[in-house]
């Protein structure tokens, strides 16, 4: 019996273990290219010493991220990658207490958050001049960020009739203007109309907001009714096409529902060529409808403004080249990528050579305008440029960026990406001068490749070195929600101050010396001009009455580098951080009676812990 | 000939013509202290790795950085609880640059009256005049160093900053040294006192052949 069951026993262990190594052997592995955690690799020697920024010393590059649905604005160096400072523009931000003090709590308004998404650098002849930063938002606003301070200093918008503003902020070559263009058709003007009038009733819009050259001061300029297709991402011409702007689309189908199949039917989906040029002329002669207390212009009214160039299913990416000559789109549900010719463009337009129209506007013969379908792989998006004739352009799908030539159209090389890459941004490589060295892939997936951090996790953006003939992956950076998109530019275009010089504080509640610190009331309306200098408030205590409308003026009174000082005033949801040279009001009501402290939030000097004081509220 | 004689002599000797070119040379470099600094204190600290730097001119101080140095001085003192670096602490300020003009005036004097004599008088002044800015510049620092406030923040002992050359001071590098100003003082006492040389050299040839005046 004992030896019966001895042999069950190994013939069962026998069988079993049999079947083990056969379904272990049957279970595909990965390919052998991918070793490692299966990503994207590099050459850890290479890539360490050309991204090694040794302590003390600069990068060479500032990259200006959009961080999405955050909100802010991430600044890195490259091609150290690291993480420079965040910009707050759409969402509060305690840290630099931005929406908190009164300007910037009015300048967000209502909205605490928003999803920014393309920011654009102002140009000059079509380079990057390094004065301002433009962002969009889909909820309708745009943001102009001054590169000598690197702050927010103008929110413009929700603007009227435009809603969600993905296809923006683009500038055109000298900054007249930044673009808007909406993802969300709707009625126009805002009405409550059923869906299955969308295909007539629903419209889209394209917006020029107007750049003052000396301010950067924004206004809006004019719109444009569009038919109701998604509009996605813009480019503006330059130099052989300056004057245009390029709009990609999708849900040409005007669908409604479920879009991920009822936009994606047709086979070809359209960009948008906007004469802005002659949007500026036909609103000189007065042209043009208002509407929601805007001027908006109807192309089929106003012949000449707009053109369709149809494209590649679903494209997200419309990229100018450099010399302006090439308008190339890609189709993201279509695998290739279309090189249109700017000069063909304009012949098919003087020849009338139009296969159609939506809405009054030309829909140009598809085969008259293109030079080139480039077999760039799965899920193209976007395209950015080196300045040796080369194009880089996300491969979504593929996880990958291509590298092909403008002109031969050939592809060349192809690297690897972890994962999912979005947009890409190129060293300046959306101007008329590229710089080719460096490239960011802005992944929109990260799975993993990096501490685990929980299931909520960073995305990622990586480091490639585009200098030589075969690219090279240098780095992974993980980045906060959602890069978008990202500017790339030389260090040396900036000069951003370190303090605000007090000479030109010219804030009316602004003090300098302490003897005129003090409070003065109003009625019930109570002013405190406060000092702040190393290590003290003046005042170190006030008094006020329960319902009292109290405004805190805190001017720092320092001229040095780095010393900040913060206002926060326990139980009432206030900190604001004041960099030296600046004045910040806060407005509150004394809600109840009680001391209440406050005290210095950004550390300051060796005697920080003792800046501090109290509110008595009586 | 007796020693008085010879002294005598001397000091009613004429100034020729390359003398008195010396002195005016001198009259001009007094000018030029007023442009430039006399001394400057630089301080360097971990945090402070471009230093702090105060000028100290005849008639005001200058910080490094358009001022913002001396502020940043001011602000660092005030934990040891030192007395603010103010023009308005500084009399010297209002007596120097007086006294140097009034030091130029003489030397111009002494270029007209173009005697040994007044030559002398105005060197031995401008000799004291040196010595005691010197000495009251010293006395300041010694005075800013010692007389802390006694609630200050941070107690620290008294201490003597640096009058020439280098001393650390708590996290501080401190380096103390003359500057164009005080160069050009130096150079005119030095071209003085080559004009007295001289005039001595040429008033005991002269004595020594009689004849030629």
């Amino acid at each position: 019996m004992d030896r019966s069951r001895y042999l069950t026993t190994a013939a069962t262990t026998l069988v079993l273990g049999a079947l083990a190594i056969a379904t272990s052997r049957c279970t595909p592995s990965a390919p052998q290219r991918r070793t490692g955690d299966g990503g994207a690799q590099s050459d850890s020697a290479v890539a360490a010493q050309k991204t090694y920024v040794a302590p003390g010393d600069l990068d060479e590059y500032y990259m200006f991220s959009s961080g999405g649905h955050s909100g802010s604005v991430y600044v890195y160096g490259v091609p150290s990658m690291r993480h420079l400072v965040t910009i707050p523009v759409y969402s509060p931000y305690p840290a630099t207490g931005y929406g908190f003090d009164d300007d910037s709590k009015k300048m967000l308004g209502d909205l605490t958050w928003g999803d920014a998404h393309h920011p654009a650098l102002s140009e000059t002849k079509g380079d990057y001049d390094g004065r301002w930063l433009f962002i969009n938002e889909m909820n309708g606003r745009i943001a102009r960020i001054d590169l000598r301070d690197f702050k927010t200093k103008q929110i413009l918008g929700p603007v009227p009739n435009l809603h969600g503003n993905h296809g923006s902020s683009f500038v055109t070559p000298n900054t007249e203007y930044a673009m808007m263009a909406t993802r969300f058709s709707r009625p126009v003007p805002n009405r409550p109309v059923g869906l299955d009038k969308y295909a007539t009733e629903y419209k889209g819009i394209v917006a020029g907001v107007k750049i003052d050259p000396a301010s950067g001061e924004m206004s809006l300029g004019w719109e444009i009714l569009m038919p109701p297709f998604d509009y996605d991402i813009g480019d503006a011409g330059k130099l052989a096409s300056d004057g245009w702007m390029f709009f990609t689309s999708y849900n040409t189908e005007r669908a409604t529902g479920k879009l991920e199949v009822t936009a994606s039917q047709r086979d070809r989906d359209y960009i948008a060529a906007v004469n802005w040029r002659l949007a500026d002329q036909a609103i000189a002669e007065g042209k043009g409808e208002m509407i929601g207390g805007v001027r908006v212009l109807d192309p089929a009214k106003v012949p000449g403004l707009v053109y369709l160039m149809p494209c590649g299913k679903s494209p997200h990416g419309v990229d100018v080249s450099p010399d302006g000559k090439w308008i190339i789109g890609s189709g993201k549900l279509q695998g290739v990528t279309t090189a249109f010719n700017f000069e063909k463009v304009q012949t098919a337009i003087k020849n009338k050579d139009f296969t159609g129209e939506e809405d009054g506007i030309p829909v140009l013969k598809y085969e008259s305008i293109k030079d080139a379908e480039i077999e760039v792989g799965l899920g193209p998006l976007h395209t950015q440029f080196g300045p040796d004739g080369f194009a880089y352009t996300s491969l979504f799908l593929d996880s990958a960026v291509a590298k092909w030539k403008l002109g031969t159209w050939e592809v060349v090389d192809k690297v690897p990406m972890s994962y999912n890459i979005g947009h890409l941004a190129a060293a300046e490589g959306d101007t008329v001068s590229p710089d080719g060295k460096y490239l960011v892939g802005l992944n929109k997936l990260s799975h993993g490749r990096h501490l685990n951090v929980g299931p909520s996790q960073p995305e990622s953006s990586q480091l490639v070195d585009i200098s030589e003939e075969k690219m090279k992956l240098l780095y992974d950076a993980f980045t906060e929600p959602e890069p978008h998109y990202a500017q790339i530019v030389k260090a040396d275009k900036l000069h951003p101050i370190e303090v605000y010089p007090k000479e030109e504080n010219k804030h009316p509640l602004a003090i300098w010396d302490v003897n005129d610190a003090g409070v003065t009331r109003n009625g019930n309306r109570v002013t405190v001009k406060m000092i702040a200098v190393r290590s003290s408030f003046t005042p170190t205590s006030f008094e006020v009455n329960e319902g009292d409308v109290v405004t805190v003026a805190l001017t720092n009174i320092e001229q040095t580098t780095d010393e900040l000082h913060g206002f926060g005033l326990l139980d009432y949801n206030i900190n604001i951080v004041v960099d030296p040279g600046e004045t910040k009001t806060v407005t509150f009501t004394a809600k109840k009676k009680g001391v209440f402290a406050y005290y210095c939030t950004n550390f300051c000097s060796a005697l920080h812990q003792e800046m501090q004081g109290y509110m008595i509220a009586k | 000939m007796s020693a008085p004689t010879r002294t005598r002599r001397f000091l009613d000797a004429p100034l020729d013509g390359r003398a008195r070119m010396l002195m005016l040379v001198a009259v001009g470099l007094l000018v030029v202290t007023y442009f430039v600094p006399l001394w400057n204190l630089t301080m360097f600290a971990p945090q402070y790795r471009d230093g702090l730097r105060l000028d100290i001119f005849s008639h005001t101080l200058a910080g490094g950085n358009s001022g913002q140095d001396v502020r940043e001085i001011n602000v660092l003192n005030h934990y040891i609880g030192m007395h603010e670096l103010t023009n308005a602490s500084f009399a010297e300020f209002q007596w120097m640059p007086f006294a140097i003009g009034v030091l130029g005036l003489l030397v111009l004097r002494a270029v007209v009256h173009a005697t040994a004599a007044a030559l002398v008088d105005v060197t031995m002044l401008l000799l004291y005049f040196g010595g005691f800015a010197l000495w009251s510049f010293g006395y300041k620092l010694y005075r800013y160093g010692h007389d802390l406030a006694p609630d200050a923040a941070v107690k620290v002992q008294p201490f003597m900053p640096p009058l020439f050359g280098y001393r650390q001071i708590a996290n501080f590098e401190v380096y103390s040294y003359p500057r164009a100003g005080t160069y050009a003082m130096v150079g005119v006492i030095v071209l003085l006192v080559a004009a007295l040389a001289w005039t001595w050299w040429r008033t005991r040839r002269d004595a020594a052949t009689p004849g030629v005046t």
